[in-house]
């Protein structure tokens, strides 16, 4: 038998174990999807899609989740989820959104502006930043930021103002948003950059032709070109800023939390909060608890589902995009 | 030669046989088929206007005041000289051909009208070109460009509607965006000189790279005249293109020189006879000979040129 | 006439000067400078002061002693162990990631293009590394306990009375970790089995080879290079990671093996990895030893530059270096 194995084998052989071999990966998120999904389903039952909404007491409820023994009731369910749904559509949001700007300028400046000595100096720069692990980059935000925040930046009258409702410790969404930035534009800057590079030179030669200046030139002309590698290097930042679960949760404060924007925007900027992927990690000891197991596997299927969704949406978006594209 | 013999060989033969392929005799009569002569061997003929076509308009009808005067200009890429102190003078109402071989430093001569060669590295130039009696140099490079407009071998329309396209320069020029409906009437008036007008009429948003190339190139024809400069430079703008849009363009560089100055480069000594008013030739970096269209293609002066505009090279 | 020649030329006329701009042109003109500086401000930072705590705290031996389980964690003992469990977990996971990844990619560039069944199955598989390659670490994790919380799995992690599999063994840890280091293997190896030109295989038919002997014979050996850099992608990103080990690995400081059998109880057992040492001694963790994170985080600061200077010196001669380190 063994002899088998080891003379070469025919092409049709090893044409069907290399295609089993390879479907294993589809298998694999078959698998995922299911297992979360079968592993969340006790959430949706008990609760149906309101979990999704708010208007409960999330930190009693996780509470109560913990506490309960190994046959929950019916209301050790109980779960109204939108403070975390919240707290990760606001620091992705902010984040994406002062990414791009930052991550089109940076690249504009890296090809157009910076003479060649310096841009060969960013480009490895950007790289490096790009690969720096993100429990470096919580220490770094929970050692260095969260005290500076705290100590420096939210004045008394800032605490004065939320006694009672929640604790201005420094770290929160400020912070995490500045972070979460700073961790996603590396990858936009690869991208546009690179799109930058491929747009066909004889129309930027076009434009100056037509008398404008460089940076006009480029701004009228080129960044329209690169618009679809915009919209895919935000989606690929968005995704990347969902799932970031250790950097925010040494980070974000540890208290769920929805930041107010009625208490005035310095101080909502300073206030707590909670992202799904950092309760993931907050609450993963639970796991014991069966109901506390379900809620954290719920958590999961939503983040899954939408890593889904950015994967198909980013594909959408730069269809109608393409009707200007050059075909040369 | 074989062939009359096959003839004559066949009348003798009955209907029956299969002509029988003449073998080549060792008799010293029949004569050995002549070398080919290659077209240099030939002696030379002048060149003769096409009859059909008469050159575009007749020399120099319209001539108007210099606009573009070039003293011993010379341009080179580090270090290595592309242009030698070349001296011209372009007039509105004229259409200047410039001609010569691969290489020869025409487009280089061409683009330092506009300093586009400054976008390359390593360029530098000497020698004087005034615009209006101002040394190039000393203007502002946008301010330059937006009074000597140049148009491209490929088109290279930009990736936004026609409308956009035409208006693009009028846009960017001035501290205030003009507002769309002040744009209308100069777009439809340069789509008009461009002669593109009738076909987009009513599709001056869609897309301009949905354009064929001939109107694609008539699209950059009229983007580059939209501000109304002084001189419009062209580089080879034909050669990309079909010959039914290479005529419509030829004619348009007729109506065009009313109003401009217009330097073309090409490659096509055809072309050169039918649209130029002066000719300069270049060979090698040197200007070889400048003069009037008829002048330099009927009985030019150097040899060189005689040889190149009879076809000896290319 | 020769005079013209001595005269050295003119290089740049008089031009536009930002004065002359509108506004809104010297506004971007100003950020661009001020986005692309910051930047390298920025990672400066980083670099600078992650480098001056790690000289301040970082003692050499501290990388071959062994954690000590002590209440005075600041002045105790090393991260050797730590260092271990990162080194185990990647060479588990890129151990189950290569043979997919590189079956998958020669399936894919070789047998894929056939008829229409193949043409829609190698789809499939692309889109579900695609799928894989998007997906957050920490939903692997999830999905990694799951898995090995299933009774059937027991003996993977260890089985406590009462049932529960406890689900968090280096093997688990590991095989979510194959998970990450699977696409950008892949990617490489598909790019480098595309790029060789066409004429190598004919040739090698031509003599009467099969195509897997082609592909074991001619085609990998050519593509060793990409592999390695796909390797090396796989193994920065794992060694990155916290999220699965934080979740997968039992968080012990110690290397706890579990039961007698000489490798399989390591493969069994819990640990730690450097990321999560880094992140217990954090304030977000257990510990109150700043000093031992940022000793340990300037080691994996360090690992993972060193990891990149391999990678670009593999990527050499291929132009896609600047996007592969997403």
């Amino acid at each position: 038998m063994l002899e088998r194995l080891k003379r070469p084998w025919p092409d049709h052989r090893a044409e069907r174990t290399l295609g089993a071999v390879s479907l294993l990966v589809g298998v694999v998120i078959v698998a995922m999807i299911a297992f979360v999904a079968v592993r969340s389903w006790p959430i949706f039952q008990h609760n149906g899609l309101r979990w999704l909404g708010g208007g409960g007491d999330f930190e009693a409820e996780i509470a109560r989740m913990n506490a309960a023994t190994a046959h929950p009731t019916a209301a050790d369910y109980q779960l109204r989820a939108w403070p975390l749904l919240y707290g990760t559509l606001l620091s992705t949001a902010i984040a994406v959104v002062l990414g791009i700007a930052i991550a089109v300028l940076a690249s504009v400046f890296i090809v157009e502006l910076a003479p060649r000595r310096v841009s060969r100096v960013v480009i490895p720069v950007v790289r490096l930043l790009a690969s720096v692990p993100s429990v470096i980059y919580g220490l770094i935000g929970i050692l260095v930021l969260v005290p500076f925040v705290g100590n420096h930046l939210v004045s008394e009258g800032d605490r004065r103002s939320v006694l009672g409702v929640v604790q201005l410790t420094g770290a929160g969404l400020a912070p995490t948003v500045a972070i979460l930035t700073v961790m996603i534009t590396p990858i936009m800057i690869a991208l546009v950059c690179e799109a930058l590079e491929a747009v066909p030179p004889s129309w930027k030669e076009g434009a100056v032709a037509l008398g404008l200046n460089p940076l006009r030139a480029v701004r009228a002309v080129t960044l329209k070109a690169i618009r679809p590698a915009i919209v895919a290097a935000a989606v690929l930042a968005t995704a990347r800023a969902l799932g970031e679960a250790v950097m925010i949760q040494m980070v974000s404060g540890g208290k769920t939390f929805a930041p107010n924007l009625d208490h005035g925007v310095p101080v909502f900027l300073f206030e707590p909060l909670r992202t799904l992927a950092s309760a993931i990690l907050d609450f993963r000891e639970g796991i014991g608890s069966p109901s506390l197991k379900a809620a954290v596997y719920s958590f999961s299927l939503l983040l899954l589902l939408s890593a889904f969704v950015l994967s198909v949406g980013g594909y959408l978006v730069k269809l109608p995009l393409r009707r200007y594209q050059a075909r040369a | 030669m074989y062939a009359d013999e096959m003839v004559l060989d066949r009348s003798n033969a009955s209907s029956a046989e299969m002509p029988v392929p003449p073998v080549m005799p060792a008799s010293p009569e029949l004569p050995v088929p002549p070398v080919r002569t290659i077209v240099l061997d030939r002696a030379p003929t002048p060149v003769r206007p096409v009859p059909e076509r008469e050159a575009v308009r007749p020399l120099s009808d319209f001539a108007g005041p210099e606009r573009l005067s070039l003293r011993h200009v010379g341009v080179s890429y580090a270090g290595k000289e592309a242009v030698r102190s070349v001296s011209l003078s372009i007039h509105q109402g004229e259409v200047l051909a410039l001609i010569g071989p691969s290489g020869c430093g025409k487009t280089t001569l061409l683009r330092t009208l506009n300093r586009l060669t400054e976008l390359t590295a390593g360029a530098s130039r000497t020698g004087e070109i005034l615009l209006d009696g101002e040394d190039i140099h000393d203007l502002v490079d946008t301010t330059l460009r937006s009074r000597v407009a140049m148009v491209f071998q490929q088109p290279n329309p930009f990736p936004m509607s026609i409308f956009d396209n035409v208006a693009f320069a009028l846009r960017e020029q001035g501290r205030k965006r003009p507002a769309r409906r002040q744009l209308e009437p100069l777009v439809v008036d340069a789509l008009r000189r461009a002669g593109l007008y009738d076909e987009v009429r009513d599709e001056l948003d869609r897309p301009a790279l949905r354009l064929s190339g001939g109107q694609q190139q008539r699209l950059c024809i009229a983007r580059a005249i939209a501000p109304r400069p002084e001189v419009l430079l062209m580089d080879e703008p034909c050669s990309a293109l079909d010959p039914i849009s290479t005529g419509v363009i030829e004619e348009l560089i007729g109506e065009l020189r009313r109003e401009l100055a217009v330097v073309i480069v090409t490659h096509n000594l055809a072309q050169a006879h039918r649209v130029a008013d002066k000719v300069a030739f270049m060979y090698l970096g040197d200007l070889v000979e400048y003069g009037g269209v008829r002048d330099v293609f009927e009985d030019p002066r150097a040899q060189r040129t005689r040889e190149y505009v009879q076809g000896a090279f290319g | 006439m020769s005079a013209v020649a001595v005269h050295s030329g003119r290089t740049r006329g008089r031009r536009s000067s930002p004065m002359s701009w509108r506004w809104s042109d010297r506004l971007a003109l100003a950020a661009a400078w001020l986005a692309g500086l910051s930047l390298c401000l920025i990672a400066a930072a980083i670099v600078l002061y992650m480098g001056y705590r790690g000289i301040q705290y970082l003692r050499p031996g501290m990388i071959f002693e062994r954690p000590q389980v002590s209440a005075d964690q600041a002045g105790s003992g090393g991260f050797l162990d730590p260092l271990l469990g990162t080194i185990v977990v990647s060479a588990i996971g890129i151990a189950i990631a290569m043979p997919l990844a590189v079956a998958s990619a020669v399936w894919i560039t070789e047998y894929g293009q056939g008829g229409r069944v193949s043409r829609s199955l190698a789809r499939v598989v692309e889109s579900s590394i695609e799928i894989v390659a998007g997906t957050p670490d920490i939903v692997i994790a999830i999905f990694g306990l799951a898995v090995f919380q299933l009774p059937l799995l027991a003996p993977l992690s260890f089985q406590a009375e009462g049932g529960g599999v406890f689900g968090r063994s280096f093997i688990a840890a590991g095989a979510m970790m194959s998970l990450l280091a699977l696409p950008p293997l892949y990617a490489a190896t598909r790019d480098g089995l595309q790029a060789v030109p066409a004429q190598m295989r004919e040739a090698a038919f031509a003599l009467g080879k099969t195509r897997i002997t082609t592909v074991r014979r001619v085609l990998l050996p050519s593509v060793r290079s990409n592999i390695a850099t796909g390797t090396t992608l796989g193994i920065s990103r794992i060694v990155g990671s916290t999220a699965i080990v934080l979740i997968l690995l039992g968080s012990t400081l110690r290397i706890e093996t579990q039961g007698a059998v000489p490798v399989v109880n390591l493969l069994r057992g819990t640990g730690s990895s450097l990321t999560t040492y880094v992140y217990e001694n954090s304030p977000a963790g257990e510990g109150a030893a700043p000093e031992k994170a940022y000793a340990a985080a300037f080691v994996l600061l360090v690992l993972v530059l060193a990891l990149n200077v391999a990678i670009e010196r593999l990527g050499r001669g291929r132009r896609d270096v600047v996007s592969s380190v997403i």
